[in-house]
């Protein structure tokens, strides 16, 4: 038995993104939830399992009390940080295919500009203490500072370049001046990336993502019921999540330039039945530029090392061979730990993608990337 | 964010890692029935599953797995000391540490050659070997 075919994303929801929004945590993620729920043209008492993101977020109760939900069935958590929600749908669809419930929510609300930011967010996790104790004393505090070793070492081995980063920064901009609702509206080019200040060498201003306000859900039910529900149906074919080597330091890693996704892909790919020449858009993690390009060779379009000559030839643009954070992702539209992946990815397989609809998307996939190193993937297809 | 220095909070299997870093020695966990060499301080050795621990003295000498150099500081307690340079080192006994280069960052390159030591406040610095 496999999770191929036995669920689809019937709802998705977002609230508008900014860098400060007035509203709390909570209130975004509710009312990203709404719009979910009105979506897959649900009412909030149909929802009988709940997986909220974010693990200092509002718990499962928080939406049993405001939704006055009778008889919710199913609730855990995937604290896997920006693999968290990818990883909350396999959950979802393990629960829906054994019985479990039939509509299950999965909720972020972030407000990161009141709240806790990125150099300090890292630090409030159990499972990064040892990172805590022995890196941060010595100013390794933001993610940038503890994942450019990676990238560092990626250049030395394979020659990979910054202007190669530079070429994820400026397709994926280019896509979010399409859309409608991204935090960053203004193009760059390769010279800007190049002229931005350097943050944690290699990495630059230009290839970190944003820190952002906002909230975003979308809904998992079964396929039978996707087909009677509001929305074309956008089921999952494969899907798995992966942990590194070493998940609690990066640096005690075997192997810098491999992540969870690594172990991920192969097994989601398998599950799905697809190729890697059948995806017809990805929208990937991208926190940092490089780990586009370090999961692009960790899913098998190409091979170790290979990652930055297969991104400079503008593969990754719409139009491209693999047009490719169509909303512009966590680096232009806005840092939605990935849950903004999802929805995109449905909207361009529902063919609801607006300026920057890829033609005939028909199959498709999302990854997430969790703090240190966990990967998330799902492959998904229009029914 | 208060400008002092975030600190390191010892446990009770990483104080005697600690109690050394203030000595000026590098301590690392070895396994008393297999004797595999581990870092950072952990309660299981990973290849037996005992949790008998000895604490040996590293050597000191370790080679370049990667680097970072910060200038941006993302915590205030850091901004004086920018830019500065994280290196991760491959011990020679096997596992990897952090640490600050002391020195110019312009020659890194993979598998260089390089020394620990510690400052005064029991964090690792590191230097590159003759």
């Amino acid at each position: 038995m496999s999770l191929n075919g036995k669920g689809a994303i019937t709802g998705i929801g977002e609230t508008a993104y900014m860098r400060a929004s007035p509203k709390t945590a909570f209130a975004l993620q509710i009312e990203a939830s709404l719009a979910a729920i009105a979506d897959a043209g649900l009412d909030p008492k149909d929802i009988d399992g709940i997986i909220p993101i974010g693990i200092t977020g509002a718990p499962a109760e928080a939406f049993v009390t405001n939704f006055g939900i009778p008889d919710l069935r199913f609730s855990t958590l995937t604290p896997m940080g920006g693999a968290s929600g990818i990883a909350a749908v396999q959950c979802a669809l393990a629960a829906i295919s054994a019985g479990l419930c039939k509509h299950v929510l999965i909720p972020a609300g972030r407000n990161v500009s009141s709240g806790a930011r990125a150099g300090v967010r890292i630090h409030q996790m159990p499972q990064f203490h040892l990172v805590t104790e022995f890196e941060l004393p010595q100013g390794a505090v933001a993610p940038a500072q503890l994942y450019a070793p990676m990238a560092r070492r990626h250049m030395e081995l394979y020659g990979t370049t910054s202007r190669q980063f530079g070429e994820v920064a400026v397709s994926t901009r280019a896509h979010a001046l399409l859309n409608g609702n991204a935090v960053m509206t203004k193009p760059i080019t390769l010279e800007d990336h190049q002229t931005s200040r350097m943050i944690a060498d290699p990495f630059r201003l230009l290839d970190c993502s944003l820190e952002s306000d906002g909230g975003a859900a979308f809904v998992v039910s079964s396929v039978e019921h996707a087909r009677h529900m509001r929305q074309p149906v956008v089921e999952v074919l494969g899907i798995a999540e992966g942990h590194p080597d070493q998940p609690s330091s990066i640096t005690q890693r075997g192997d810098l330039t491999r992540l969870g996704m690594a172990k991920a892909a192969p097994i989601a790919f398998r599950m799905a039945g697809v190729s890697h020449a059948d995806i017809d858009v990805a929208e990937i993690y991208d926190c940092f530029t490089y780990i586009v390009l370090c999961q692009l060779e960790d899913m098998g379009f190409c091979k170790k090392g290979e990652g930055g000559p297969f991104v400079e030839d503008g593969k990754l643009r719409l139009g491209g061979a693999l047009p490719t954070n169509t909303h512009g992702g966590l680096l232009s539209q806005a840092h939605m730990l990935g849950m903004n992946h999802v929805v995109e990815l449905v909207r361009q397989l529902r063919g609801q993608g607006g300026r920057a609809q890829v033609q005939d998307a028909e199959i498709g996939l999302c990854t997430g990337y969790g703090d240190l190193g966990d990967g998330a993937i799902a492959i998904m297809r229009r029914n | 964010m208060s400008d002092t220095k975030p600190q390191p909070h010892p446990t009770e299997i990483t104080q005697p890692y600690w109690d050394g870093a203030a000595a000026g020695k590098l301590m690392l966990q070895r396994c008393t029935q297999c004797g595999t060499i581990r870092h950072y301080p952990q309660l299981l050795c990973t290849n037996c599953y005992s949790d008998g621990v000895e604490w040996v003295e590293a050597s000191g000498r370790g080679t370049v797995q990667s680097w970072t150099i910060a200038h941006h500081a993302f915590h205030p307690a850091f901004k004086g000391e920018l830019p500065y340079t994280l290196l991760t080192v491959d011990l020679e006994e096997g596992p990897r540490a952090m640490g600050r280069l002391d020195g110019d960052p312009a020659g890194l390159r993979l598998g260089l050659p390089v020394r620990i030591g510690f400052g005064a406040d029991s964090l690792p610095r590191f230097t590159l070997a003759e």
